[in-house]
């Protein structure tokens, strides 16, 4: 097992490395370069410019370059933002638990919601229930996010004035779970209600099939409950495949909290990345865009390491 | 003994009409509802938003300082919005930015991603796992982060650099169904027999793989519309998309979290044309899918 892990690990370093080029690219690409904050300045002569790119390196070849970014960028020194002169890693750091809070509810929230139903409609396949859930699933599968949390403030946050319109707390009061929860339910209900549709499709699909397995008539015909057969043989199973769908929707997860992060005003990492995005603070954004890979890369291994742990059928060799 | 006679036709009549796998494709999808539902309405969009000048009165851009926030009216049916514009006007003149941004990004998807499934799924070996590997590395981008970036860069897109740029971004979905299916076609006999007869690559992929694999494609293509229309949408509505004066449904909804208080409408109406159009869409791919793999279960109804 360990050993799988390290050899994952190993083979995601292209992977890691490829989004480290295209992270450089982008800082490359910049408009003017990172010297244009002195364009048109007239003080601002040939030779100073010369000068200044000996200075930071920008004369030498493009691999070295490459290189010694890289260098800084491994050992913790991600340049500072434009906008606000702090080091990007501090302004990621303070904004990453935000994202991570929101991420991380809708999760749990999703799971808790998609397994019931999805179990409940292969259960009952074809009844009134059933076909409420996928009408309803596919309705928001074809809502843009965006869209959905406008509605949902416009609905409980003005008209009915139930919750909070957005930001992460109310303003000047001191911290309160029960206040912080209240700012969640929107953002969280909004990214959930989009994500909770594929998964129920998938879990009722995977459950349907696992369903008319012969060991599901081989557990019954032992004498076993319907509840052990349904949750322990049937469930999970069915389950197993899930693990991987979760896994390749966290850059899904990424795009939901962008998007809401910008409509409930929410401080997280994806305004800041839209903040950057409009002052072209590159350094930001490409410290978030190196993040976000990373994070992504890494939950996809988990769910590979998982998958292998709860299907004993799959062997690392 | 009386002799009966009994009639007994010279031909008996048991043969139905020839039908190709097109044509019995295409009678499954008329028995899908939801996607004929799906046809109907995004036709009536499509024409109503070609036709924009014909059926609406109002210029899309001017605006009347008189008439701003007009809640909905028979003469304004679904309002104005901040700069008194009429809104249905501006939806019907998005509509042609949003369906059409639709349509040509998912031509250009479509294009890469079957030149790059094809290549990988028939020759196979080191360019196989090379693409392949290249299409992991794009799926682990965050697409809309990238988008953004595009965004910052081009300072605000135009209907060409966006359906570049999101075609460049979403063509992996179409490359895998092609390779897969190519990998499992190229093994048939016949393909062997074509090769055998001397066919050559070029003649094999065109004419003997190729027209064996559209199914997946025409269905991956369609549903790559919907989520095309989303991603437009929800990039002009961040402001990095179509630029305003231009409509599109998507940038009509970037000053709705400001305006949503006094004219909801400004807020509702636009989403909702981005959801039919994509609920339509996504019913037609659903039926498109029922119809075009006969192994799929047909669902009885919805």
């Amino acid at each position: 097992m360990g050993r799988y892990v390290l050899r994952r690990l190993l083979q995601a370093l292209p992977l890691l490395f490829a989004i480290s080029v295209a992270s450089f690219a982008i800082l490359k690409a910049t408009p003017g370069g990172p010297l244009a904050a002195y364009e048109g300045n007239p003080e601002f002569t040939e030779q100073d410019r010369l000068r200044l790119e000996h200075a930071f390196g920008l004369d030498r070849p493009l691999p070295i370059q490459y290189l010694s970014w890289l260098g800084s960028f491994l050992t913790g020194d991600w340049g500072y933002g434009f906008a606000s002169h702090q080091p990007v890693l501090v302004l990621i750091g303070e904004r990453l638990p935000n994202t991570l809070l929101l991420m991380g509810t809708v999760f749990v929230v999703v799971l808790l919601f998609a397994i019931p139903i999805g179990v409940t409609t292969a259960l009952r396949q074809y009844s009134v229930f059933d076909h409420a859930v996928t009408g309803t699933t596919f309705t928001f599968l074809s809502t843009p996010t965006f869209w959905l949390g406008l509605l949902l403030i416009i609905v409980f946050g003005l008209q009915l004035r139930w919750l909070p319109l957005g930001g992460i707390s109310t303003p000047g009061a001191e911290f309160d779970l029960v206040d912080r929860l209240r700012h969640l339910i929107l953002p969280v209900a909004t990214i959930s209600l989009v994500q909770l549709g594929s998964h129920v499709r998938y879990l009722r699909a995977s459950m349907l099939e696992t369903i008319g397995q012969d060991y599901m008539r081989t557990a019954r015909a032992k004498g076993l409950g319907e509840r052990v057969v349904v949750l322990r043989h049937a469930l999970k199973n069915a389950a197993i495949p899930l693990v991987t769908v979760v896994a390749l929707d966290v850059p899904e997860l990424f795009v939901g909290a962008l998007v809401t992060e910008q409509i409930f005003g929410w401080p997280g990492m994806g305004r800041l990345f839209l903040d950057a995005a409009f002052r072209s603070d590159y350094p930001v954004l490409q410290g978030i865009l190196a993040v976000s890979s990373t994070l992504i890369v890494l939950a996809n291994l988990l769910a590979d390491v998982a998958y292998g742990y709860l299907d004993p059928r799959i062997r690392y060799s | 003994m009386a002799t009966k006679t009994v009639a007994v036709p010279a031909v008996i009549e048991m043969r139905t009409a020839e039908r190709s796998q097109w044509q019995m494709a295409f009678e499954r999808f008329r028995a899908h509802r939801p996607a004929l539902i799906g046809v109907f309405v995004l036709a009536t969009l499509s024409v109503l938003s070609a036709a924009a000048p014909i059926v609406s009165p109002y210029d899309p851009d001017k605006t009347a300082l008189l008439l701003i926030y007009e809640p909905p009216s028979p003469s304004h049916p679904f309002g104005t919005d901040d700069l008194g514009r009429d809104l249905a006007t501006r939806i019907l003149y998005g509509g042609r930015v949003s369906l059409a941004v639709g349509l040509l990004a998912v031509t250009v998807a479509v294009s890469i991603g079957t030149l790059v499934g094809v290549v990988a799924g028939y020759y196979g070996r080191w360019i196989d796992s090379l693409l392949m590997r290249f299409v992991d590395m794009m799926y682990s981008f965050p697409r809309l982060f990238l988008l953004i970036l595009f965004g910052v860069f081009f300072k605000g897109m135009t209907i060409g650099v966006i359906v570049l740029v999101l075609g460049v971004l979403s063509w992996m979905t179409t490359s895998r169904l092609v390779r897969a299916s190519f990998l499992s076609l190229k093994q048939r006999e016949f393909v062997e027999a074509a090769r055998c007869i001397g066919a050559s690559d070029r003649r094999i992929i065109v004419r003997h793989i190729l027209p064996n694999s559209l199914a997946p494609i025409i269905v991956a293509a369609t549903l790559g519309v919907a989520a095309a229309i989303i991603a437009e949408s929800t990039l002009s509505f961040l402001g990095l998309g179509i630029q305003p004066p231009t409509s599109s449904w998507g940038n009509m909804l970037n000053h709705a979290t400001s305006d949503m208080d006094k004219a909801p409408w400004i807020a509702i109406f636009p989403g909702l044309f981005i959801f039919l159009a994509v609920v339509s869409i996504n019913f037609i791919g659903d039926g498109l899918r029922d119809a075009l793999d006969p192994r799929h279960v047909v669902r009885k109804s919805f």
